[in-house]
């Protein structure tokens, strides 16, 4: 059955011999995104469960977060969100009709990104100045 | 073209009667995730902001935020329409790349986290506020 010409023919083109593109790339990092953030929303979860727990419950997972590994996480994490949230505003905007001429998804995929990471470095820079 | 408008599934008669294409579900999931996504717009923001307020916060003044009937309003919010839109873009994924057996008791496995992490969740909230 293996030789049967069914079988033998070539495949439709995989994508990683295509150029990657601002399109491709940002529908990719929106799924890769949700799935962090479904992690991340575990933690929130442990997170709670810490606060109700207790004050040495709470302090552990603190520490943890505010280890060099748990900013890094966290640093990513809210990239993460950021990157979701932009590119589902823009999904929003593309379901009620609007932005699919070329320019206007190039335009909106380059405000995706640049958005994402000022707002993750303001996030970051405002919770430095906070905790002072 | 007066019957086919007035028809409220995509595809051919032959499709729907060998079950093929949508049976409808796919437009309401579509709906759902929306509905949730615009939810979460201003449920996230305010969570992180006000995470990042609390940077510097200690234990007793975070219990303290948690147990504000707003926060609890907005936390309640928060975990249920996350988790919500985690389970149907969480499905969306395993519907894309698991293709065995292991699918229908993933979706199911996935389904169940969800709804755990969401009431588990909820009852830190209540706990915190009401148990101390």
């Amino acid at each position: 059955m293996t030789s049967s010409p069914i079988e033998a023919r070539p495949q439709s083109p995989n994508i990683q011999i295509y150029r990657p593109q601002l399109t491709s790339v940002l529908s990719i990092a929106n799924r890769i995104s949700g799935g962090v953030l479904s992690l991340a929303a575990i933690g929130l979860v442990v997170w709670l469960i810490a606060a109700a727990e207790g004050p040495q419950t709470y302090a552990a997972v603190q520490s943890t977060l505010a280890s060099t590994i748990g900013r890094i996480v966290l640093f990513g994490v809210t990239f993460a969100f950021f990157l979701h949230l932009c590119g589902g505003i823009r999904h929003l905007a593309w379901d009620a009709g609007y932005g699919f001429e070329l320019q206007a998804i190039y335009a909106s995929g380059w405000a995706v990104v640049a958005a994402s990471i000022v707002l993750t470095i303001a996030a970051w820079i405002a919770a430095r100045f906070m905790a002072w | 073209m007066v019957n086919r408008m007035a028809r409220k599934h995509m595809g051919s008669p032959l499709g729907r009667a060998i079950w093929l294409g949508s049976a409808k579900e796919g437009v309401e999931h579509w709906w759902r995730e929306r509905v949730t996504a615009i939810g979460l717009v201003p449920l996230t923001l305010w969570f992180v902001a006000a995470i990042v307020a609390h940077s510097g916060s200690d234990y007793a003044t975070i219990v303290a935020w948690l147990k504000t009937p707003f926060t609890m309003l907005m936390m309640v919010l928060l975990l249920v329409f996350l988790f919500y839109h985690t389970a149907l873009g969480l499905q969306v994924i395993i519907e894309d790349y698991v293709h065995s057996a292991v699918k229908i008791p993933a979706l199911v496995a996935m389904r169940l986290g969800c709804l755990t992490c969401a009431v588990v969740g909820i009852l830190a909230i209540l706990h915190t506020a009401f148990a101390s």
